[in-house]
């Protein structure tokens, strides 16, 4: 029903898709896995028409679709249902159902026809609620499944659905499940993003797998293994990519006791790291992970609560407790886009090295060919602007910017985000480095292989709760999704 | 050089254009008029541009140029205060304006353009209430005080370099030397272009905006005391009116970008110079009506300002 074929997208100093092929059967289930930064994302949103390909074909029963608008792949049956919800939450559900599509009467929006319609698709869905409901009051598993009735109220033939599960309670889930299996008994196909590989293997009827832009294979229901699935997202031996060495650990290097975030200023987390340790916290989308990281690092200065033995109100607080952090969205905190690789990388040390009021420049300099042969940044020099380059070398520079202030404490969001294989390989053996040579990390990641690869110790969150922790030797896909899933007795 | 590079060609351009069509254009005056109405605005420019590295704007000066071009001379002639502590006063209270501006700025997080137009508002508000409205000047005295603004460094008989200018030339130094050589300097270009990376990178980020603020006001004094001290009159309800624009058109000619984050002193100085040079133009021609300065001087800046976009994408890709 609906094919892509050799679609070629590039975005400045990156390759994103470097022609790769799908196809979607009538009905069919298809999961589409791979790594961070494998491409999945841009082709749905190539499909979706929000981008157009740079070459290749995508083509809908037969109707090309390769400079589509969103208003025509939406014609043509094809609906995104975003990892974000792209919902009004101030509407009523059967407003939000029929945003922009608004029936009339006589140029008045004809409330009863949305009434009834919504109706109809909501009970498709099995959501229950009357399309009165203002969307705020419902959960996040049910303003899915808003989504998805409001996909089916465009007719559509395929969904695309983009990690739908990372922010859903496991009976949500299960729930959204249901729907789309019976979906797929009504003829409509869905394109199913994921992460979690034991969902990918329950649900789906076929498994496309991505690798730095290409197809890297397909996986029919009786090959779906976990390793198999793994192998093909990684392209070697998972033991190759997280190499991990036992040594000893140090004192204590960072000590967080009752912080209360902003966002969840009712649960105290306490959390103790030993120099030398790399600690995961693990937990659903919007389990107030990232929020922890900020607000050690000051940068959203908690409520209340200890880092050793002050609160630190301002980066620049935390930074003189020897802190860093990288934070999750680089391109808008990481990194100052239109300066150069050099004054990226002296960013934060500039001060520290100043003489008098002036930039060191020899200082600067020999800093930056320190930190791009140390940590081996692709760039044409160290004039280029820190937007020309790859996802992986800007989160480079922004390790280089802190390694120029030899913090003691590595806080990390997202660590390999929109980073391909080859640099991501490359940022785990500088964590495994950088914790051999006494620092300590934390880390927050969505990817359960990455944080049971490179973590000594794994924090799990649920609701802005340390919900538990696990020891290498309790790691387990299953353990931690339970954790972030479920309330502990 | 890359960055004014533009600029510095449409000024040259100007300029021959210029001396062809108006007689008098090369005379020794009217050069010597030429660079110190370059240097007064140049100034301004220059000062508005350190706001609008940071990503900001500052719709106060006209209204600062006045209060101080009109204030300086009210203390002298009707308070007696002499001139020195006069002249301080005027800083100061420059200074305070541009530190209430960065207060309200980042601590109470209010835009900028609506803080300054208040201040637009409110400084010549003042101004006219404590002189009363009454025309201010200096009459026949402090002509050695003057000499500051009129004086010049004769280079030949009849041509010599205008002290202003000169203040220009080292104000544009030191502007330079900050934005280029200083820890400060490369901090305001960061956060310009990233204000929460900067902050996440422990600048202070706040600092640093108000100090852009403050530097701003003082050199719109600096201005607004060398305009009066040049002219010799000001009328509180008018004086300085619409400075404040011609400085951000020179800035942005410059090379300043609205958004923040660019921008070069050479390239700003050179844009107040283009500003005069146009002005000088439609003065000298007679087919030009001289009302119609306004619809030239727009004009320009917007086909300068196209160009300058079409060029960026060309590069882009």
């Amino acid at each position: 029903m609906l094919t892509a074929h050799g679609i070629i997208k590039s975005f400045p100093g990156v390759m994103a898709l470097k022609g790769v092929s799908l196809e979607v059967g009538r009905g069919e289930v298809v999961s589409l896995i791979g790594e961070n930064g494998a491409g999945k994302s841009t082709l749905m949103k190539i499909l979706s028409g929000i981008q157009n390909p740079d070459e290749g074909e995508v083509e809908m029963e037969g109707k090309s679709l390769s400079a589509a608008s969103v208003t025509e792949a939406q014609t043509a049956g094809l609906a995104l249902i975003h990892q974000e919800l792209n919902l009004a939450d101030n509407l009523s559900v059967g407003a939000n159902i029929f945003l922009g599509r608004e029936p009339c009467r006589f140029g008045w929006i004809d409330q009863k026809k949305i009434r009834q319609e919504s109706a109809k698709y909501l009970s498709k869905v099995g959501l229950k609620v009357p399309p009165e409901t203002l969307l705020s009051e419902l959960s996040l598993g049910q303003q899915q499944l808003v989504e998805i009735a409001k996909a089916l109220s465009t007719r559509a033939k395929i969904i695309i659905m983009d990690e739908p599960s990372s922010s859903l309670s496991q009976g949500e889930v299960e729930m959204l499940f249901e729907v789309i299996r019976e979906l797929r008994k009504g003829g409509i196909s869905v394109i199913y993003i994921s992460h979690r590989l034991a969902e990918v293997q329950e649900l789906s009827d076929r498994v496309v797998v991505f690798r730095d832009g290409e197809n890297a294979g397909e996986l029919g229901p009786e090959e779906m293994s976990h390793e198999a699935m793994v192998r093909l997202m990684v392209g070697r031996d998972v033991s190759q990519l997280y190499q991990r060495t036992a040594h000893d650990l140090g004192e204590t290097a960072l000590a967080v006791n009752g912080l209360r975030t902003q966002a969840n200023p009712y649960e105290e987390v306490n959390l103790e790291l030993r120099a030398g340790e790399i600690v995961g916290i693990a937990g659903l989308v919007g389990a107030g992970r990232s929020e922890v990281l900020e607000a050690i690092f000051g940068m959203t200065p908690a409520v209340a609560g200890k880092v050793h033995s002050e609160l630190p109100k301002s980066p620049r607080e935390a930074m003189a407790m020897g802190l860093a952090f990288v934070p999750e969205d680089r391109k808008a905190k990481g990194l100052i886009l239109d300066l150069n690789v050099e004054q990226n990388t002296s960013l934060a040390s500039l001060g520290e090295n100043a003489k008098g009021p002036f930039v060191n420049r020899s200082h600067e300099v020999a800093l930056c060919e320190e930190m791009t042969e140390a940590l081996a940044i692709k760039t044409p020099g160290p004039w280029q602007k820190a937007r020309f380059l790859s996802g992986g070398n800007q989160q480079k520079i922004i390790l280089a910017k802190w390694l120029a202030l030899s913090p003691s404490v590595l806080l990390l969001d997202e660590p390999t985000r929109g980073v391909d294989i080859g640099s991501k390989e490359e940022i785990y053996q500088l964590m495994e480095k950088f914790a051999r040579e006494g620092m300590a990390i934390l880390f927050v990641s969505s990817e359960l292989e990455e944080i049971m690869g490179m973590a000594d110790r794994v924090l799990v969150m649920r609701e802005g709760r340390l919900n538990g922790a696990l020891d290498r030797s309790q790691f387990s896909e299953q353990a931690i999704m339970d954790l972030a899933t479920k309330t502990q007795s | 050089m890359k960055k004014f590079l533009g600029i510095l060609v449409t000024l040259v351009l100007l300029y021959i254009l210029t001396s062809i069509i108006g007689d008098n254009f090369l005379s020794a005056y009217n050069q010597e008029q030429l660079l110190k109405r370059t240097a007064l605005y140049g100034l301004l420019a220059i000062g508005v541009s350190f706001v609008i590295i940071t990503g900001g704007i500052d719709l106060s000066i006209g209204s600062v140029v006045c209060l101080v071009g009109c204030g300086v001379p009210w203390l002298i002639t009707q308070h007696q205060w002499p001139p020195v502590m006069a002249v301080i006063a005027a800083f100061l209270v420059a200074m305070m304006i541009g530190l209430w501006h960065g207060f309200l700025i980042t601590k109470v997080k209010l835009q900028p353009f609506v803080v300054t137009l208040c201040g637009l508002l409110m400084y010549r508000g003042a101004t006219r209430g404590f002189t009363e409205d009454k025309t201010q000047g200096f009459g026949i005295t402090h002509s050695e005080l003057r000499e500051l603004a009129t004086g010049k460094l004769q280079l030949t008989e009849q041509f010599g370099l205008p002290v202003p200018f000169l203040l220009l030339l080292i104000a544009g130094a030191f502007a330079w030397i900050f934005l280029n050589k200083t820890v400060w300097g490369r901090y305001l270009f960061a956060l310009g272009n990233n204000e929460e990376a900067a902050r996440l990178s422990g600048i202070h980020t706040d600092r640093m905006v108000t100090l852009s603020y403050v530097i701003c006001s003082s050199l719109a004094a600096l201005g607004g005391l060398l305009f009066i001290l040049d002219g010799n009159s000001a009328q509180p309800s008018d004086f300085g009116n619409f400075y404040e624009l011609y400085a951000i058109a020179a800035a942005v000619l410059g090379g300043c970008s609205l958004r923040g984050g660019s921008g070069t002193v050479i390239g700003v100085v050179i844009g107040a110079a283009v500003m005069q040079v146009l002005k000088n133009m439609i003065n000298l021609a007679d087919w030009l009506k001289s009302h119609l300065e306004f619809l030239v001087v727009g004009g320009v800046l917007l086909v300068a300002v196209i160009a300058d976009e079409l060029v960026k994408r060309r590069v882009r890709k």
